[in-house]
């Protein structure tokens, strides 16, 4: 598995996407490859993906610490902590000052594997954004 | 120091500048080489231990013969005796006594063979958990780097096009309005839909001069003609 064998399935998804997206795909080139994968309305919060020796790792950037709300953070983060296990598919974490949410499949998932681990991870970030607004700036 | 340790201290401690590695690369080929010892390690021992246990049950196979044929020689020199023919019955004990020493030897035998493969069970037992957890941390170590440098990939990305990652509120206000128009379109669309009957039948009423008429060309030059 490698991000254009990702990039290739989910760009010519089209109609044909089983979870209904379309999807738009750019490799990022550096010390290690990253597919940032579009979903077609959602263009501002993409999703990361990049592939290491034994899992797939998909990221979504959700806010910096300089938009969480000071004196609101420990709620925030007890929030997070709360929402981690009933949340389908994905983790919060840290990254640098980035919150992310973020799904971790073996190496070995299968392409619709990966297409749902990526519009869920969307779906999640979307709705986390929504219910964590009163914390945010 | 714990890898966790180490890699808590590390992000913590400012290693997250990007290109920076949270354990340097010399390292982490220690740890593969300390792996790939390991795993030969354990392909020896497991190697070894089948080796012990084909001879415990060769030894245990021997000893099983040894007993029996000492039984079978109870009963001769026992019906010897009945017999009276005590010279018999001493050659029969004497050699029972050999085959006593022979059973004596292969119970030992067998008692080491048995001793060894559980040794050598145990310690194939503890490499391969020594082993599971090298290669958890190994893991960690090469997961952090590697979504360390897949953020420096995304930030240079970022930079490179001018554009930046949204603030998260206005991100999602932007996919909202998007959602939204999307929606009213579909709504549009549907009201479109509903209302072509009506549409054509207008077209019918002016096609035969009923009704308010569209402006053409003529009735605008006729207009004009008439000021």
């Amino acid at each position: 598995m490698n991000i254009h064998t990702i990039a290739t399935h989910l760009n010519k998804l089209a109609e044909d996407a089983g979870t209904g997206f379309d999807f738009d795909c750019t490799p990022i080139n550096g010390e290690i490859d990253v597919l940032q994968v579009e979903i077609i309305g959602r263009e501002e919060i993409p999703i990361f993906v990049s592939i290491s020796d034994n899992q797939i790792l998909c990221i979504a950037y959700l806010w910096g610490e300089d938009e969480v709300k000071q004196d609101k953070r420990m709620n925030m983060m007890e929030a997070m902590l709360e929402m981690n296990i009933p949340m389908p598919l994905s983790s919060f974490a840290k990254v640098e000052n980035k919150y992310v949410v973020f799904g971790a499949l073996s190496i070995n998932s299968s392409l619709e594997d990966i297409e749902l681990e990526v519009v869920t991870l969307s779906d999640n970030s979307l709705e986390v954004i929504n219910e964590m607004d009163s914390y945010l700036n | 120091m714990s890898i966790f340790k180490k890699i808590i201290t590390a992000v913590r401690g400012g290693a997250s500048e990007a290109g920076e590695a949270i354990i340097d690369a010399n390292s982490t080929r220690i740890f593969e080489q300390e792996i790939r010892d390991s795993e030969k390690h354990i392909t020896i021992a497991k190697r070894d231990l089948t080796e012990v246990m084909a001879k415990q049950m060769q030894a245990a196979r021997e000893l099983a013969q040894v007993q029996a044929s000492i039984k079978e020689h109870e009963g001769y020199a026992m019906q010897a005796l009945n017999q009276g023919n005590e010279a018999l019955a001493i050659e029969v004990a004497e050699k029972i006594s050999e085959l006593e020493i022979s059973a004596a030897e292969q119970q030992q035998a067998n008692e080491s063979f048995l001793t060894s493969s559980d040794r050598l069970k145990e310690l194939i037992k503890k490499s391969e958990r020594q082993l599971t957890e090298y290669k958890r941390q190994l893991t960690m170590v090469k997961t952090t780097e590697s979504v360390q440098k897949a953020t420096s990939a995304i930030t240079d990305n970022f930079s490179a096009s001018n554009s930046k990652l949204l603030n998260a509120k206005d991100s999602l206000e932007r996919i909202k309005k998007k959602q939204a128009m999307f929606d009213d379109k579909l709504k549009a669309a549907e009201q479109l839909e509903s209302e072509t009957p009506d549409s054509s039948l207008q077209s019918k009423l002016q096609a035969a001069g009923i009704g308010a008429q569209k402006t053409s060309a003529q009735s605008v030059l006729d207009r004009l003609k008439n000021k």
